[in-house]
């Protein structure tokens, strides 16, 4: 009971640390905006307008205080990044505190730790965070930052609230070594595919700007996302692997059901909303290599592909009475 | 920025197909072209050369059909069957479904008679058999091997072509070097090519070094051209033909497969024969003959529950332990659980659920035993409040008799005399039943539920209140039917019984591997990187050599610079150029840092990207 607690704890402190980070994300790109409303304004000195902007348009956020030091960030010419350095800072420290939490939760209740929908919150929240860190080590992805730590926060207070069940032991059916590898795997793909979503998203609104549409006009943070070329790019590589381990999660799923209730496919509701997951997936790569269907086109099946993601995990588990109604609520 | 187009996309998007090279009508994919071929002026809109093929169907018949498989086996046309099918897969879990639950199925009928008929003629209950479902998913494969047959030859004879010559101009690819070098461009052209080609035993890329005369104001040049990553087709093109194979060992299963039912209680067996099982299904390429004639018998059955406040009463094991007997006799004791089948002859057994058969007696006015049996009590909740029917036809005189009852494996009945199970394991069993006399209706020769009781036409027995009399029978006691009609037994020990799952198909293993193959297949087409790597050296007019490569990829390829990059890398450079090396196309911070090394030029591409 003790580190059930102390688990949920972190999980609070994780979800705190996320919305803390998503703040300062959001005012590092509102810095970048402002820094670029003010190179276009030449009566300004170009020096001060960073650090000035910043503070002008910058949420009330520790980052946009602190980015206000004497030092601007190496990276940027005029604009400090600091918000964007405690946002990542932040980061780290929620995807530790939370792998701690799941750790704990799996002592506690004596098994894999992600047997429920609750779970199944936590760690897929964790691999999302953790992918996107992860990512940052190897290019530039801090725009990113303020949506998958927004989204990372939302899921788990939402977790904490809708989903939240005692740890404790599991019925037969789910006592198998194919629990910790297809569920897993789902979940890691789940995460992955997270981060795919807010990358595409982001290339359609960018694009949206690029082309003029009247209501982003005023989002000129937009102007500093990396170009929709590249975020398709990104996209494209995130979903390729999530998408490869979605198949494994159906090969895995399918192989376990074999065992377990006899048959390896017998569509229900679950199996079904994979398998629409997984042709709408196939369809987005299909489409990125189809004349008239790539870029714009192709990122709106990820957008529709993690719908039907997010419906797989919420709405046939809460909704439909199928064999996979594991979430441990009633 | 660097990367703002995808590499290569509009560079050669317009280029003429190479002859003799198969690529699916739609497909957007700048390898599919032969890079060196001259370009067509540009500004052409994309839908150029080939998409001028579907737009007109020839002439006659012929032409049409024609026209039709170029449309089927078109990128667009699979995109847009992909989608069909996603959507085509969604009312089968939003609706219920007969081969899972054709109660509910009925209960819908009977809630929405009107809407529910016409769903049912359209297929809605048996969507993933419904004609609609089928059409797309076979037009869906045909589409994939009208795509994949041609595709797999292409491919065949792009493995034994050489690659690709050397384009006329560099300029337009998206990775490009150049170096400086005192080598002779013979030598040039070896060691590029040894380096390209990598260890001997697993070369990297397949290269090709050619002389090219002078042309126009281009003095003579040796070149080298060089590809890797076919495995990334081979791995594509494995992928969909898995898919063809999974659906058809899927089909053959549905043909060959057999599945039987049956409930047994402890201390008894069956045998595999079709006629001992209670439901048996089949394909219709099943002969009884296959059934192996084993038998079985159910020796103890156990099982644990959650005691703990948590997650009170949840189930936490179920073992059958069970001695199957083989045809020649020999025994062998085992044990089925929930996701630990038994595997016998070729058949899986499945532990699928699990209950009370009570032994109930009833002995009828006259002091006959009327009916001895165990019958199983299906449980109703996580308590194993469990429902079971009692028919007694055989009276010797007067009325038949019928009893409804509920088992409960721990009761506590409170002081209005309901009871109800506070466990699921048998602490305190009490049998309730109520009592109906009458015409059961089984000599009418309809078959009916053995797990239900038509009460319609039935005399419930009442106590003075007019209230339905309700039995309360514990274990070894017998207890006086009301109304004269007997005594009710209930035996001593309550047996558990278990529903036993027996399933035979012959296409697992072809299922599991075309799987398998299917995941391999997309996973090396998806990770693979495919390239193309050209280099020419010629002699400047300094005597120098001065070597120019550029790259291309298949899709998006941030390592592509890279390997343009290491290719040069074994050049010395000449200490006579003072010209700093030529950068790539728009990446003026990259250029300068990739004389350095190898990895530098892309390292430095992806800091442009970090501001
Ligand atoms: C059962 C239906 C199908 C499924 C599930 C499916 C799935 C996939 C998947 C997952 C990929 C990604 C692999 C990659 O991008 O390299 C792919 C690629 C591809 N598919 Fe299909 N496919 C199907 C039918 C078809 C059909 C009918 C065609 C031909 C018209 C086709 C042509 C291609 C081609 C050309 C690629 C390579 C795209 C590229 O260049 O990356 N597929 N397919």
């Amino acid at each position: 009971m003790e580190m059930a607690n102390l688990s949920v704890l972190l999980v609070w402190a994780a979800a705190t640390a996320l919305a803390i980070a998503m703040v300062a994300f959001a005012a590092d790109l509102a810095r970048l905006s402002g820094a670029r409303v003010a190179e276009r304004d030449t009566a300004r000195e170009s020096a001060m307008v960073g650090a000035g902007a910043g503070r002008v348009r910058g949420a009330p956020a520790p980052g946009a205080t602190a980015g206000r030091g004497p030092g601007d960030g190496p990276e940027g010419d005029a604009v400090s990044r600091k918000g964007a350095g405690i946002g990542m800072s932040l980061s780290w420290l929620a995807a530790a505190m939370l792998l701690v939490a799941i750790v704990l939760r799996g002592i506690a209740s004596g098994r894999t730790p992600w047997a429920n929908m609750y779970e199944f919150t936590l760690v897929g929240t964790f691999v999302a965070v953790a992918v996107f860190v992860g990512v940052c080590l190897v290019r530039e992805a801090r725009f990113l930052g303020a949506f998958v730590t927004g989204l990372g926060a939302v899921f788990l207070v939402l977790g904490q609230n809708a989903f939240f069940v005692a740890a404790t032991g599991v019925q037969p059916a789910l006592q198998n070594y194919w629990l910790v590898i297809h569920v897993g795997v789902a979940i890691i793909a789940t995460g992955i595919l997270t981060v795919a979503f807010v990358t595409s998203v982001l290339q359609l609104l960018r694009d949206s700007r690029d082309e003029g549409t009247p209501w982003l006009g005023r989002w000129g943070w937009l102007d500093h996302t990396p170009s929709p070329g590249t975020m398709e790019a990104l996209s494209f590589r995130l979903n390729a692997v999530a998408f490869v381990l979605w198949t494994f999660t159906i090969i895995g799923g399918a192989i376990w059901a074999e065992d377990a209730w006899g048959r390896y496919w017998g569509w229900d509701p679950k199996e079904v909303w994979s398998f629409v997951v997984w042709v709408v997936y196939a369809a987005y790569l299909h489409a990125r290599t189809t004349r008239g269907w790539s870029g714009r086109r192709a990122a709106w099946f990820v957008v529709a592909g993690y719908a039907c993601v997010l419906f797989n995990f919420t709405g046939v588990n809460l909704i439909f009475n199928g064999l996979h109604s594991y979430s441990g609520l009633s | 920025m660097t990367d703002d187009q995808k590499p290569g996309a509009d560079l050669t998007a317009r280029a003429r197909p190479r002859p003799g090279r198969y690529v699916p009508h739609g497909i957007d994919d700048e390898f599919a072209e032969d890079a060196g071929a001259t370009v067509p002026p540009s500004g052409t809109a994309g839908d150029g050369e080939r998409g001028r093929e579907p737009a007109l169907p020839g002439i006659g018949v012929p032409g049409m059909l024609r026209w039709t498989w170029r449309q089927l086996t078109s990128m667009r046309v699979a995109l847009m069957l992909l989608m069909l099918l996603a959507v085509a897969a969604v009312p089968g879990s939003i609706l219920p479904q007969r081969d899972q639950d054709a109660g509910a199925v009925a209960e819908y009928l009977g809630d929405n008679p009107t809407l529910g008929e016409w769903l049912d003629r359209f297929g809605f209950f048996d969507v993933y058999t419904s004609v609609w479902f089928s059409a797309v998913y076979l037009l869906l494969f045909v589409s994939l091997v009208g795509c994949i047959v041609p595709r797999t030859g292409a491919h065949w004879r792009a493995l034994r072509a050489r690659p690709p010559r050397v384009p006329s101009r560099f300029a337009r690819f998206p990775a490009q070097a150049s170096v400086t070098t005192d080598l002779a461009p013979g030598d040039v052209v070896d060691r590029v090519a040894t380096k390209l080609r990598g260890p001997r035993l697993l070369p990297t890329f397949r290269v090709d070094r050619r002389g090219e005369p002078a042309r126009g104001g281009r003095p003579a040049a040796r070149t080298v051209s060089a590809e890797r990553g076919y495995l990334r087709e081979t791995g594509n093109l494995l992928f969909h033909l898995a898919l063809l194979g999974l659906l058809v060992s899927v089909a053959m299963g549905q043909m060959l497969h057999y599945r039987g039912q049956a409930i047994v209680t402890e201390g008894r067996g069956f045998a595999n024969a079709v006629v001992d099982y209670d439901t048996f299904d089949k394909g219709s390429w099943f002969q009884a003959s296959s059934l192996v004639p084993f038998s079985m018998t159910l020796d103890a059955f156990d099982s644990e529950f959650a005691s703990e406040t948590v997650a009170f009463a949840q189930a936490r094991d179920f073992t059958a332990h069970v001695t199957v007997t083989e045809p020649d006799g020999t025994r062998r004791a085992e044990q089925i659980k929930v996701n630990h089948p038994l595997v016998t002859d070729g058949a899986k057994i499945y532990l699928q659920g699990n209950g009370f058969a009570p032994e109930i007696t009833v002995t009828d006015a006259d002091g006959e035993v009327a009916f001895s049996q165990r019958v199983p009590f299906l449980p109703e909740d996580q308590m194993y409040t469990s429902r079971g029917v009692v028919k007694v036809p055989d009276v010797s005189g007067g009325d038949q008799i019928g009893l409804i009852g509920y088992f409960l494996p721990t009761a506590v009945v409170d002081d209005d005399g309901n009871a109800r199970s506070t466990f699921p394991q048998p602490l305190d069993p009490l049998l309730v039943l109520e009592v109906y006399r009458g015409d059961l209706g089984l000599d009418d020769g309809v078959p009916r539920n053995v797990y239900q009781l038509d009460t319609a036409s039935l005399t419930p027995s009442v106590d003075e209140n007019g209230d339905r009399l309700k039995l309360l029978v514990r274990p070894g006691e017998s207890v006086e039917l009301p109304d004269g009609l007997g005594t009710v037994r209930l035996g001593e020990d309550v047996p558990r019984y278990v529903a036993l799952d027996l399933r035979h198909d012959p296409s697992l293993a072809f299922v599991l591997t075309f799987a398998l193959l299917a995941l391999g297949g997309l996973a090396l087409s998806l990770f693979t990187p495919r390239r193309r790597v050209w280099v020419r050296a010629v002699v400047s007019d300094d005597g120098t050599t001065v070597v120019e490569a550029a790259g291309l990829a298949r899709g998006d390829d941030t390592g592509l610079q890279g390997e343009v990059d290491r290719a040069l890398s074994v050049l010395p450079v000449s200490d006579a150029a003072d010209e700093p090396p030529r950068a790539g196309p728009a990446d003026d911070a990259g250029g300068a840092g990739r004389e350095a090394g190898p990895d530098t030029g892309s390292a430095a591409r992806d800091e442009t990207t970090k501001d």
